[in-house]
């Protein structure tokens, strides 16, 4: 039997991702059950491992992880929201513009604007030293807290819900707006009635890459937090570098890619990308 | 008609707007100023400014090793995962085909997978399989997660083009070589550059892929990062800053070129009518 054309386009990406993606896992999700601090695959499957992670402390990081990227998604959506509207409703012409300034961080590595801030907030830096010398203000710095890791996670994840979120809200057709002001509806009846739930899936796709990638972060608790809190991501790293337990990592790591998983497949399921992407 | 609320309402967006840009720009430009101190420590206001640490930077051979690194990896990213995206978008967007739905939705997993975490599994691949690690196994890291983005960003060109353009083709005598040569590449080229673009920028600036699978090449977000961990020398800021400039310049540049062949484009058929 012939392939059809669209499976035969397919293959390679297919192929390339069995290889690069889903047998990486599968190596993952083995190795959680091989004996601890054993280096091959060989060993006798326990369950060992997972008992360790749950008799430990490690739910504080998961707690950590989840928390901290449930606030930046939540500041995300407010922060974002009014300027997605903009970029569709009223900039114009200058939403191009505005877009190609929103783009181009996206494109310098995180941890170089991440950097940035150390020097903005850390100690006769650019905010406390200008404070000191404008005012003779003398403050604490900001940097090595809490705050401080969830303003580096909004800055480097705010283009992932802004971009989900414009083509979102440019999805919301002009005369279901007129409509519904012709109508009688005032300006929040028309946001909560109209235009929030036809810009949806715009919504529901930032929320979802901005959790997953706040979740998986790693730089932001180490730049800016200077380690004030263990994230999830730092214990795996530290399992499979410093103390050399594979097994342990692959662990964590597993019950991470369980509760993100799931959340993205739920999520992912009532949704249809040839109306999101191709506007069909 | 715009009424008294409307306008309030939109001189607040644009207020908000412009502040998350500044919000958006100041690390960038905290780090520009302080890649012109000519002291050892940075301290602000700025006393004694210079360029001496740019100089320091550009002649040092370890620095060049690095970018050249970066570049390379960069450079091969580009342009298989071009090739592979292109095909993959072809799947995505142009056919119909039986799994389609299924296959739209399994390329965008690694997207939405924890970078850090892709990053140590793949390292547990490859030592499982035995390669040991260099720039190349970071190429197929990188490809694994840009693969998929570009993917989508091509697919997007894709969506709006028209098969019965390659139907015409066809019907006059082409080959399928030549369809894809004369007619299906040129319609997709502004996305294929795009993609090209996305796929060179996202490597160039990875981290999180690069620190688990680069072995001993380093590449300069690594490089970076090790400096601002192990304690402050004024090169970071001057090669963050380098590293945002031509990523600057690469974007606005490509950008330029996008709308130019737009524009020569429509004028071609304006002419021809």
């Amino acid at each position: 039997m012939a392939l059809s054309q669209g499976t035969r386009s397919a293959i390679p990406v297919i192929l390339f991702l069995l290889a690069g993606f889903a047998a990486p896992l599968m190596a993952v999700i083995w190795f959680s059950f091989m004996p601890p601090r054993s280096f091959s695959f060989a060993g006798t499957p326990t369950l060992e491992n997972y008992a360790t992670i749950f008799e430990s402390t490690s739910y504080i990081s998961f707690l950590w992880s989840l928390g901290l990227a449930v606030v930046t998604v939540v500041l995300l959506a407010a922060i974002c929201y009014p300027v997605a509207y903009g970029l569709v409703r009223v900039f114009g012409k200058w939403a191009t513009l505005l877009t190609l300034l929103f783009t181009i961080p996206l494109f310098v590595s995180e941890n170089i604007r991440l950097y940035g801030w150390v020097l903005f907030l850390i100690k006769n830096g650019v905010l406390l030293g200008s404070l000191k010398s404008l005012f003779g203000l003398q403050l604490e710095s900001m940097l090595f807290t809490v705050p401080a890791i969830v303003l580096g996670m909004v800055y480097v994840y705010l283009p992932f819900m802004l971009f989900p979120m414009t083509l979102g809200i440019s999805m919301v057709p002009n005369e279901t707006r007129d409509a519904a002001f012709d109508l009688g509806a005032t300006r929040w009846q028309v946001f909560k009635e109209v235009e929030l739930p036809l810009s949806m899936p715009g919504v529901v796709i930032g929320f979802l890459l901005t959790f997953v990638l706040a979740v998986g972060s790693i730089a932001e608790a180490k730049v800016l937090g200077g380690q004030s809190v263990i994230p999830i991501t730092h214990d795996i790293e530290i399992a499979f570098t410093y103390s050399q337990n594979w097994p342990l990592g692959s662990a964590l790591a597993v019950l991470l890619m369980l509760v993100v998983g799931t959340l993205v497949v739920l999520a992912l399921r009532r949704f249809d990308l040839d109306t999101f992407l191709g506007r069909r | 008609m715009e009424t008294r609320g409307q306008r309030t309402r939109h001189a607040l967006i644009t207020v908000w707007t412009l502040a998350v840009i500044v919000f958006l720009y100041l690390p960038t430009i905290c780090i520009a100023l302080a890649s012109l101190t000519a002291s050892r420590y940075f301290q602000f206001p700025i006393s004694k400014w210079g360029l001496d640490w740019w100089a320091k930077t550009f002649n040092s051979i370890e620095i060049r090793q690095l970018l050249s690194t970066s570049i390379t990896i960069a450079l091969c990213v580009t342009v298989i995962a071009v090739v592979i995206a292109f095909f993959g978008a072809l799947a995505f967007a142009r056919y119909d085909w039986k799994g389609r739905s299924v296959y739209q939705k399994l390329i965008l997993l690694p997207i939405f997978f924890p970078q850090s975490v892709l990053g140590l599994a793949l390292l547990l691949w490859f030592s499982t399989l035995g390669l040991p690690l260099s720039w190349k196994t970071a190429v197929f890291a990188h490809l694994v997660w840009i693969v998929p983005v570009v993917t989508l960003v091509i697919s997007i060109q894709v969506y709006s083009f028209d098969p019965a353009l390659e139907e015409a083709a066809f019907d006059l005598g082409a080959t399928r070589w030549q369809v894809l040569r004369e007619v299906t590449l040129p319609v997709l080229f502004p996305g294929l550059f795009s993609g090209a673009l996305f796929a060179f920028l996202l490597s160039w600036g990875n981290f999180p892929l690069s620190l688990f699978t680069t072995g001993a090449d380093t590449t300069v977000p690594e490089y970076l990062y090790a400096k601002m961990v192990a304690g402050y020398t004024p090169g970071v800021p001057v090669l963050g800053t380098v590293s945002t400039i031509g990523a600057t310049i690469l974007l606005i540049g490509g950008y330029g070129l996008i709308l130019a062949m737009r524009r020569a484009k429509t004028q071609d058929e304006t002419g021809r009518t």
